[in-house]
């Protein structure tokens, strides 16, 4: 399976954030965008989820299902957590496996993966933003789609969970899934590549 | 159908628990309607004849209350972006949404219209025609006022911006809906022939809105 972007220009705000840009992202592989504040990295990332209107170029998963759109084969964690305050943990994930196409019966162990067991009937509105964080990341576990889309993951992570995204990710890549993430720091993967946004991009 | 389901359940609990706001629009509309025969004065005869436009202007202006958030807090929150990545059809999503929030804030305020048709001297027959008409409208304000509602999200401007654009587009439920309604108190027109133009109108904002509403979201991201 391969992600390939070709000649792929944003402009947001009239203004060009990138142009003419290309990547090729085998299965089993992750692309780590790194780049300077305001270079681009999320844009491409929401360009490829499909929230951002794609000025030009073409985006195509090889080896995908040739009825869904790239978008519906994709992950998406961005910046913000898409929780409900007044759901509890519990229902804010079923709600996403049902609405992402999952199966519920995954739902425990995904809560397990990152976790959030213990406090699966909490209303999500008094979760911390690290607990927030990994209640999103549950939801990448929970259904099963071949590419994730990865903003900045590790952002409010503690130690231990960064450690435990990290081991999450590698599952992932090992099952034949790739992954494109934007970070600022290290994320624990072995053999990423590197695309580097802003400047001559 | 399962993620469709799963929309329709988790929009309805949000706002029927803490917070949600479905109980603010029959607040409304029992503030605006207990207020209008201070304002007119206890002339029964004038309360009846005009008791159905108070309690179509009360419904309508209720039904907008909260429309403005219903995909804003979405849009904040970054459930819309995952919403646009499902694998149902945006316009689907968006007539579903539209559908949870009609049973949230609409269908009572349906139900509280009998009681308080009782403050404005209404006869049975009126209340059952003024019931019966706002069941069939108070869809189509939702639905019309999906468009508002999403236009407002692509263009980051809630508040005020909704009931502007959306007011004017509710005129011809208002008009055929206190129409009917008379008809049915006052006569002379049959009640039929009203209500069955407000029955097209919701038919038609049925279809429209989730269109136009999915339309300007989907071509609103950015």
């Amino acid at each position: 399976m391969d992600l390939i972007g070709s000649d792929l220009a944003c402009v947001r705000g009239q203004r060009e954030v990138f142009s003419g840009l290309g990547f090729r992202v085998a299965g089993g592989e992750a692309l780590l965008l790194v780049g300077p504040n305001g270079a681009g990295k999320s844009s491409l990332l929401r360009l490829i989820a499909g929230l951002v209107h794609r000025a030009a170029g073409t985006l195509t998963l090889d080896g995908g299902d040739p009825e869904l759109s790239v978008p519906e084969q994709a992950h998406y964690l961005g910046h913000q957590d898409a929780l409900k305050p007044s759901l509890t943990v519990t229902e804010n994930l079923a709600f996403w496996i049902d609405w992402l196409g999952g199966d519920r019966a995954a739902l425990a162990a995904a809560l397990e993966a990152v976790a959030l067991a213990e406090i699966a009937d909490l209303p999500a509105g008094y979760l911390s933003a690290g607990q927030r964080r990994r209640l999103s990341i549950a939801r990448l576990v929970a259904v099963s789609r071949p590419v994730w889309l990865l903003d900045e993951p590790t952002s409010a992570l503690d130690v231990a969970s960064q450690a435990r995204l990290a081991a999450l990710m590698k599952a992932h890549l090992a099952g034949g899934g790739l992954l494109v993430a934007a970070t600022h720091g290290p994320l624990g993967l072995d053999d990423a590549r590197e695309l580097r946004l802003g400047g001559t991009a | 159908m399962t993620a469709l389901r799963a929309l329709l359940v988790r929009d309805l609990r949000i706002a029927l628990r803490i917070g949600g706001g479905a109980m603010m629009g029959v607040l409304f509309f029992l503030t605006v309607v207990t207020l209008m025969p201070f304002a007119i004065g206890p002339d029964l005869a004038l309360l009846r004849r005009i008791g159905p436009a108070i309690l179509w202007i009360g419904a309508l202006l209720a039904s907008l209350l909260a429309l403005d958030r219903l995909f804003a807090a979405d849009h904040d929150d970054g459930s819309l972006d995952l919403l646009l990545m499902g694998r149902a059809p945006v316009e689907l999503a968006v007539a579903v949404k539209g559908l949870a929030h009609w049973i949230a804030t609409g269908l009572p305020l349906v139900v509280a219209a009998p009681i308080l048709g009782l403050f404005l001297n209404l006869e049975p027959a009126g209340l059952g025609a003024v019931v019966l008409t706002l069941l069939v409208g108070t869809p189509a304000l939702t639905f019309t006022g999906l468009i508002g509602a999403a236009l407002a999200t692509a263009l980051r401007r809630g508040g005020l911006l909704l009931p502007v654009l959306v007011l004017p587009l509710t005129v011809p439920v208002l008009i055929f809906g206190v129409a009917a309604s008379n008809a049915a108190v006052v006569g002379p027109v049959p009640f039929g022939t009203p209500f069955t133009i407000l029955c097209a109108l919701t038919l038609t904002s049925l279809v429209v809105g989730p269109f136009a509403a999915g339309a300007t979201l989907r071509h609103g991201m950015e």
